[in-house]
């Protein structure tokens, strides 16, 4: 199954992810190859097949709801590419 | 032999018996790395001043603490390593600290290992050659024009280069086991489950799981017993007690039945791996295995599903890299601009072909045609797998269909790539513990791998098969032209 430059497009836009017109043209083909290839799923007979998202074991243990420290605010921060010492710094977004 | 040149458990068995002392290996380690490691490329960094902070601790212990105590070990860069810089290979985490270890890190430090580096990989583990790291590929200790796999390439490099005698990689779709494979060592995924990943940066979080390389298979068990267990911090973490994996070996493997999968062995394998696995099943039959054919009708559908099912789940895990929490941002006056920006230039190509894969299958209108079913073909996988293991105890198959390939040969066709993972990536799927020991080596010399796959949480089997197996066919004592001619 082919995919065009335009859902490319429309993909990258949903994905966050700004493309030169190069990329957009070779991840058309590419991806169109290996949309190819997973094409096969649709012949096989999975009538009455639950589908199965996890291969983990069904039960999962509780713990107590307990309040315990977290990280201190200025070791996170220390990551962040901008902040102020009280929060992450981000473009404005509110006029 | 040089201590340094054995495998893990008998390092560990040198320490214990004082025939050398943690410092001292962890000297002889570093003296290595700085040897090969320009060639090879399979360390992102080192560690050095807390490595011999945990060297000297351990020679100072009265007590050894267990069988890693003093033992140097190295991680992939997808563990997060409190105040180390990790990068799981991506240029979007350069320069990232994280400001805590993850549990594996913590348990191994607990266990009084020596940590010494991080380890190259396929970018956030997506690849099969380490070609897709940010930082350039790590090259095959057999054949330095030659990939060692991936995407815990690195990893699987300096066990065999014998940088270090035992590492901790991830295994998503095969990125233990192929490695491991292709440049001639051991290398397990437990059961999905069994090892906590947190503070392991995500992947695909329904087939994500760690494990570790080492040259022998009982430097596997010592390492898996270290690392196993409940953890309150990773809610998909089995609370099942973790046996003792190396006293398990003993058993032996008289009356195991192993199941040998018709449709593992077919068209696109290379004819010398057919060979040497096959007489690998030979040499468990002489050790008592029965040995029966079986079906798994299923398997081949794996790879058309697990990139709609691993590309959905990742591209919902990489939503994260924003720009505003931590690792790299691009300069931009607009949010979304922002946003668009950081992960075009942050992301490789890989990376970013995946992220659109998985976002397009799981958008508006695609949704039921792949993402829901692929899940029924995973279901259906997983379902051949309970049906075999009603009459078998371990199946026994090919780990990777080729040997290790150029570097270079398949980076521009992704498909091509992804056909690589075709007897590893079931396993994934259906959630089982899988092993990769060596089984000879092809006409070029390069090493073949045998792959054996258990049932759930039953990877005592797997060791006991492998450690047998190993003792017998004795490949992973072999060097690498690269380590023998730097001199024993």
């Amino acid at each position: 199954m082919a995919i065009d430059r335009a859902q490319v497009r429309h993909v990258a836009r949903l994905s966050r992810l700004a493309l030169s017109p190069e990329e957009e043209e070779r991840f058309a083909a590419q991806l169109g190859h290996v949309l190819e290839y997973i094409e096969r799923l649709k012949a096989i007979d999975v009538s009455g097949v639950e589908p199965l998202s996890f291969a983990g074991e069904a039960s999962s243990p509780m713990r107590e709801d307990l309040s315990r420290p977290c990280l201190p605010r200025e070791k996170v921060l220390a990551q962040a590419p901008e902040q102020d010492g009280q929060a992450f710094l981000v473009p404005r977004i509110i006029e | 032999m040089k201590v340094d040149l054995l495998p893990l458990s008998r390092v560990s068995a040198a320490l214990a018996a004082r025939e050398v002392s943690p410092e001292a290996l962890l000297e002889s380690s570093l003296e290595r790395i700085r040897a090969l490691d320009g060639k090879l490329h399979a360390f992102l960094r080192l560690t050095e001043g807390e490595a011999r902070a945990a060297a000297k601790a351990a020679s100072q212990r009265r007590e050894r603490i267990g069988p890693l105590d003093g033992v140097p070990i190295a991680l992939k860069d997808i563990f997060c390593m409190e105040g180390v810089e990790t990068t799981a290979g991506s240029r979007i985490l350069k320069g990232y600290l994280p400001p805590y270890d993850a549990t594996v890190v913590r348990k191994l430090k607990q266990a009084g290992a020596v940590i010494v580096g991080k380890l190259n990989m396929d970018e956030f583990a997506m690849g099969s050659s380490t070609e897709n790291s940010a930082f350039g590929p790590t090259r095959n200790p057999w054949d330095l024009e030659r990939t060692p796999g991936g995407s815990s390439g690195g990893s699987a490099a300096a066990v065999a280069a014998r940088m270090v005698p035992g590492t901790l990689g991830t295994d998503t779709g095969g990125s233990i086991r192929q490695p491991a494979a292709l440049v001639g060592c051991a290398g397990m995924k437990p059961t999905y489950g069994r090892v906590s990943r947190f503070g392991v940066i995500a992947f695909a979080s329904s087939l994500d799981q760690v494990g570790a390389f080492a040259q022998d298979v009982r430097g596997v068990a010592l390492l898996l017993s270290a690392i196993a267990g409940h953890d309150p911090d990773d809610q998909t973490s089995s609370t099942r007690p973790v046996p003792d994996y190396a006293a398990s070996l003993a058993r032996g493997v008289r009356g195991l039945r192993i199941g040998v999968p018709a449709e593992y062995f077919g068209e696109g394998l290379q004819p010398e791996i057919d060979k040497a696995v096959r007489a690998g099943i030979e040499v468990l039959r002489s050790e008592g295995c029965e040995v029966k054919p079986i079906s798994l009708p299923n398997s081949p559908h794996a790879i058309a599903a697990y990139y709609i099912v691993a590309t959905a789940e990742a591209s919902s895990n990489l939503a994260r890299y924003d720009g505003v929490r931590y690792g790299h941002r691009a300069r931009a006056t607009q949010l979304l601009e922002m946003y668009e920006r950081t992960r075009a230039e942050g992301f490789g190509a890989e990376v970013k072909r995946r992220i659109m894969l998985g976002t397009y299958a799981l958008s508006a209108g695609y949704y039921d045609a792949y993402y829901l079913r692929a899940q029924k073909v995973r279901a259906l996988i997983r379902r051949d797998f309970d049906t075999a293991f009603a009459t078998v105890d371990a199946v026994v198959c090919p780990t990777s269909p080729t040997t290790a390939f150029r570097l270079g040969e398949k980076v521009d066709d992704p498909l091509a790539m992804y056909l690589n993972d075709i007897y590893t990536v079931p396993v994934n799927l259906a959630g089982l513990p899988g092993i990769s020991v060596p089984c000879g080596f092809d006409n070029k010399r390069l090493p073949i791998g045998m792959q054996l796959i258990g049932k759930p949480f039953d990877e005592e089997t797997l060791l006991r098969l492998a450690h047998a197996y190993e003792q017998r066919a004795g490949f992973a004592e072999q060097l690498p032209p690269l380590v023998e001619h730097a001199g024993r």
